[in-house]
């Protein structure tokens, strides 16, 4: 008995090591533990034995059934991570082929300019405004110190819609707008579209964009707008730009000046870029002229206040290294997926 | 504005900068340096020569072989130039030296023209006798240079010695931009005070003296200004037996580096003058002058004039002329008459030194169509003071270069004489302006510096009449920032009550906009505000179309840029044709940009403009693709319930039975459709293509960024499908509408899961079906609460004609 017991016992053992599928295990499990399986049957013929024996062939039975059963349950387990390993084999794929990508769009570079702009000057407290691109002479001009018949009313060729009204050809009337609503302190930038009669060329159009500031209060000072200017150009093209203020003159800033930043491509050692002198000129600013705070209803001698003028296509040909203006007009698909 | 190095050096003595500190000195105290030039850039071993033979060239019938006296050496010089003779001294570049360009004058080399010994048909030669080109210059600079070949110089040239040196070449010449305002700085002088006052150098401006004989002015010439406010003063003197000679060539040579051509000794004055002073000078043949008398007067409107260039100007009432006892003689400021003019004949001169009004000169000689260079100075409004310094020191130097013989006194009609003013100066305010701790006495200095003086006693900075650009202490402050140096004034950051940043909601709804655009793969483009009058027909508007009521430009760059947009598709559809033309597949552009919509015509109030967020594309896709971009862009803006789409949208430009105006509550947003086939074909799309209009002011009273969470729903949902035969005319719309007003706050959703019409359905009619969840937000549902929702809705649908598919 038992010996026929070890010997099916081995010969299931013996089976189960060479099966190679879920089912020829389950062929197996049936030939010896099933209802008539061979293990099954030597319980069954258990009657035969002596009523002493009993306990001790129970046992040996049990035990031989809970070894295979133990097996079984092992191989089951080899065989799946084996199949599992293979699965994961069999698929595995290229992964440098072509990525699947969504078509996404692209921002206009001078969007992006633009956004760069705002978020420095929002981040220094300043709001931003908006104000008309079809204009009143009078905040184009007047109200901004050039009174009619002055030059700089043919410097700038402006477009005439009648005698009072024009495409603004700068976006310095926001801040008269501003002064004549809001009271101090006052610190904003208005950015916008401006017009002005230049034909179209690499550098010219006649509808390109600018972003004006403002910032009003008790006691600013030249000093102050150097700062924040030179704060603003470190922030728009890295810290270790430099900055210079040149005397100009514009007829709404009382001193004015120009600002030139150290050449972003080769640090001021000259290039083709900066044209060889290391600078390149960036903005016009200058203290509000006194005639202009007054106009606007605000009183000079309580108030000072500094404002400037970016030319944001400027910033974009510069910071992009776009060579020819009528690039950001024409709107070709392959230029505007480069940004 | 041009000038040499060596004229400003002739007013600042001890000025000793390079070209380079100058620029930059000059630049940072506000004088802009725009460049310079040498001219002697490329010169290099040039030395006066003496031609001590010449022989013919053995195999050459154009050449000679010449000996040449260098000095050091006597050197053996082949050349062509025909006019080579012995005991000429000429400018001879030696072997390895650079001359600027080549003999024929064309465009000069950016690095010279290196000189090497080498042999000219077979015979060596040891250099190059120069043409006055080859040396960078011109005939017309060099009056006196032939018109073919070698520059000769003068017999009492010195052999050996640096010939560049004799003609005047070693010169810089800077170019200037002056701001409009600083007047005086369009003058030598003007601008030798400056480099005086940026380097500290002391400034010696010319000594004139009044010179003159002892016979009156009036007895020669009368004056009469008739409009004194267009001609605050006339200054007139006479120079009788003139004597027409070339001017000397110190005198040519600065007017050529300025780049004026020599004439005579009388015309240089003229220009030496007005490049000294700024002032303009005429200069009239007093025996022409009908009357010996001068009347400066408007002219009458339609007269005609002969101006010396030998043009017929027709004039009008603003116009100034000058005029004798019997007719004009020159437009006042602008340019001389035919009939006046200096010949060479001339016996007496009238000299004419004035100023005036320069908005009426800059306005005449828009009209007029003549900008010369005196309208050019006077346009800017002269110092009236300068005219009598200037006409002085021209009577001065005529006297000095023995040109004629000046008579006594000057004819002066002056009325209102323009003296210095007064200007309130606080040192304390100005620093206190600029942010600096300038002490009062450097202020001072600077002021000195540039003749402005200061009353202690009235704390007044007094003001030269050439300082016009000087009104209010601001302008003083700025005196002192530039010459203080506005490097050194500190930077710091406005102090004071803090100020919150931020962009406006409308900018906010923008960013939005650009955003889902991008996700949705559109990228922005921009066009400009002005287009044709031509795009109503373009896009196909009726005549009486609103829309082409639009705003013009009175002074356009042209007819397609000279109204003002009313719609903006015609840049958007532009953009997408230029795409197409270059081949680009699958374009998708956006834009957000204003319309300007006339209140009326013509203009007397500024018209409305309203932001426009336009969409368009052609390629992959439709136009349901397209209306899932802008259900995108008003879902991510806050408007979360059901758009309304009408296809009687009306818009000519688009497919008619492929367009919908969609609202919102009721207010209609915008627009959206297929681009009509003649459209596509007028701009010359060669595809289908689909644009959306967002109205942006219509928008933003809807819009918002309040989200609130409304918990995850807990209850199960019922989903019941409804397979319908509907008529073919009634849109999916129509269910759905049905669906949400029937259905109430039990339908969460639903969704269009087929849509078919065909062989299986009997015709005129469509099938379609919905998937509708219901549920509710407190319970679960029940059959019968679904069911009473049902019921109603479908008693609806019938109302339609819509059946349930058995």
């Amino acid at each position: 008995m038992k010996e026929r017991l070890e010997q099916v016992c081995q010969e299931a053992l013996a089976r189960l090591e060479t099966a190679d599928s879920m089912e020829a295990l389950n062929e197996i499990r049936v030939a010896y533990l099933g209802k008539k399986g061979k293990l099954t049957e030597i319980l069954k013929s258990m009657r035969d034995v002596a009523p002493e024996d009993r306990p001790k062939v129970g046992q040996l039975v049990n035990e031989a059934r809970a070894q295979l059963e133990g097996r079984l349950d092992g191989r089951k387990r080899e065989l799946a991570a084996k199949a599992r390993e293979e699965q994961l084999r069999s698929e595995t794929i290229d992964v440098t082929l072509p990525a699947k990508r969504n078509l996404v769009g692209h921002r206009h570079p001078n969007t992006i300019a633009l956004e760069e702009l705002e978020r420095i000057f929002i981040g220094m407290g300043y709001e931003v405004i908006e104000g008309p691109e079809v204009e009143y002479d009078y905040y184009n001009f007047e109200a901004l110190n050039i009174p009619a018949n002055h030059p700089a009313r043919d410097e700038q060729d402006t477009f005439y819609i009648n005698k009072d009204i024009v495409l603004r050809s700068q976006t310095s009337p926001v801040q008269v707008r501003t002064m004549e609503q809001q009271k101090p302190p006052i610190r904003m930038i208005a950015p916008g579209r401006v017009f002005r009669s230049d034909e179209v060329d690499a550098t010219h159009s006649p509808c390109f964009h600018q972003v004006e500031g403002l910032v009003i209060d008790k006691g600013i000072t030249f000093a102050d707008l150097k700062g924040t200017l030179q704060d603003f150009a470190r922030e728009l093209f890295g810290p270790e730009t430099k900055v210079k203020f040149r005397p100009h003159h514009f007829p709404f800033t009382e001193p004015s000046a120009e600002m030139d930043v150290s050449c972003f491509k080769c640090g001021g050692k000259g290039c083709r870029m900066c044209k060889g002198s290391g600078w390149i000129e960036i903005l016009g600013c200058g203290m509000v002229h006194p005639k202009v705070l007054r106009m606007s209803g605000i009183d000079p001698d309580e108030y000072t206040g500094f404002a400037f003028g970016i030319g944001l296509e400027r910033i974009t040909l510069l910071k992009y290294e776009i060579d020819d203006m009528r690039l950001l007009y024409e709107n070709d698909d392959r230029f505007l997926r480069q940004f | 504005m041009n000038t040499p190095y060596s004229w400003i050096k002739a007013y600042v003595p001890d000025l000793d900068v390079t070209p380079q500190e100058y620029t930059d000195a000059m630049t940072l105290t506000g004088t802009k340096v725009e460049g310079y030039t040498r001219l002697d850039k490329n010169l290099e071993k040039i030395v006066v020569g003496e031609i001590l033979s010449i022989d013919p060239h053995p195999d050459a019938d154009k050449l000679v072989v010449c000996r040449v006296d260098v000095g050091s050496e006597v050197l053996q010089i082949v050349t062509g130039a025909p006019n080579v003779a012995v005991g000429q001294k000429v400018p001879v570049v030696l072997d390895g030296g650079k001359v600027a360009g080549g003999h024929d004058g064309g465009p000069m080399p950016e690095d010279g023209v290196r000189i090497t010994a080498g042999k000219l048909r077979g015979v060596m030669s040891y250099g190059m006798m120069c043409s006055i080109e080859e040396l960078g210059s011109s005939r017309d600079m060099y009056p006196d240079a032939p018109e073919e070949g070698i520059y000769i110089l003068p017999e009492d040239a010195e052999v050996g010695a640096d010939a560049v040196e004799l003609l005047g070449l070693h010169e810089t010449v800077f170019e200037y931009e002056i701001t409009s305002n600083r007047v005086d700085c369009y003058s030598v002088l003007g601008i030798a005070r400056e480099a005086a006052a940026t380097f500290r150098k002391e400034f010696v401006p010319p000594e004139v003296r009044t010179v003159g004989n002892r016979e009156d002015v009036n007895d020669y010439i009368q004056v009469e200004v008739k409009d004194g406010n267009l001609c605050p003063r006339y200054c007139a003197r006479v120079v009788k037996n003139i004597r027409l000679a070339p001017s000397p060539q110190w005198m040519q040579r600065r007017l050529a580096a300025c780049g004026i051509r020599p004439i005579n000794n009388i015309v240089d004055i003229t220009n030496y003058v007005m490049e000294e002073y700024g002032q303009p000078m005429h200069a009239y043949d007093l025996d022409q002058v009908a009357g010996h008398k001068i009347v400066v007067k408007r002219a009458e409107d339609g007269q005609e004039f002969q101006t010396l260039d030998g043009q017929v100007r027709k004039l009008d009432s603003n116009v100034l002329m000058i005029c004798d006892g019997e007719k004009a003689v020159g437009i006042a400021g602008i340019m001389g008459g035919e009939n006046s003019k200096i010949t060479d004949d001339v016996h007496t001169m009238l000299f004419e030194a004035a100023c005036f009004d320069g908005t009426n000169i800059r306005l005449s000689s828009k009209r007029l169509g003549m900008r010369t260079e005196a309208s050019g100075k006077f346009e800017k409004g002269l110092d009236p003071n300068s005219a009598e310094e200037a006409i002085n020191r021209a009577c001065q130097l005529i006297e000095e270069l023995d040109c004629g013989d000046v008579v006594g006194g000057m004819v002066d009609v002056y009325t209102t004489a323009l003296g210095p003013k007064r200007i309130a100066f606080r040192p304390d305010w100005a620093n206190q302006f600029l942010g600096t701790d300038i002490p009062k006495e450097e202020m001072l200095k600077y002021f000195e510096k540039i003749q402005l003086e200061y009353d202690e006693v009235t704390e007044e900075v007094i003001v030269p009449s050439f300082r016009q650009d000087l009104e209010c202490e601001a302008d003083l402050a700025e005196e002192v920032a530039r010459f203080y140096g506005y490097d050194k004034i500190p930077t710091t950051l406005p102090r004071g009550e803090a100020t919150t940043g931020k962009l406006s909601f409308k900018l906010r709804v923008e960013e939005v906009a650009r955003d889902v655009a991008e996700y949705c793969g559109f990228s922005q483009s921009m066009t400009y505000s002005f287009e044709s009058p031509k795009v109503f027909d373009k896009l196909l508007l009726p005549a009486d179309d609103p829309k082409r009521q639009a705003v013009t430009i009175l002074n356009p760059l042209g007819e397609d840029f000279s109204i003002m947009r009313t719609l903006p598709l015609n840049g958007m559809l532009t953009s997408l044709a230029t795409n197409y033309n270059r081949r680009n597949k699958n374009v998708r552009l956006y834009e957000l940009a204003n319309v300007y919509l006339p209140k009326s015509l013509p203009l007397t109030e500024l018209p409305e403009e309203r932001m426009q967020f336009t969409l368009g594309f052609y390629g992959e896709g439709d136009f349901f693709m397209m209306k899932g971009v802008v259900e995108e862009f008003f879902d991510k803006i806050g408007l979360h319930g059901r758009m309304a789409y009408n296809p009687e949208a009306g818009k000519p430009f688009l497919h008619p039975g492929r367009q919908a105006e969609f609202s919102y509550q009721g207010q209609v947003l915008g627009y959206l459709g297929e681009l009509h086939p003649q459209t596509a074909e007028n701009y010359g799309i060669g595809e289908r293509a689909y644009v959306a209009v967002i109205d942006m002011p219509a928008v933003l009273p809807l819009a918002n960024f309040d989200r609130k969470f409304e918990g995850i729903a807990k209850f199960p949902a019922v989903t019941r499908d409804l397979s319908m035969v509907v008529p073919h005319h009634v849109r999916v719309g129509q269910i759905e509408e049905i669906l949400e007003k029937k259905g109430g706050k039990l339908v969460e959703s639903y969704h269009l899961f087929d849509l078919y019409e065909g062989a299986q359905i009997q015709a005129g009619f469509k099938s379609v079906a919905y998937s509708v969840t219901f549920r509710a937000k407190d319970r679960t549902l029940e059959d019968k609460d679904v069911n009473a929702v049902m019921s109603k809705i479908l008693s609806a649908l019938a109302e339609l004609g819509i059946e349930l598919r058995s």
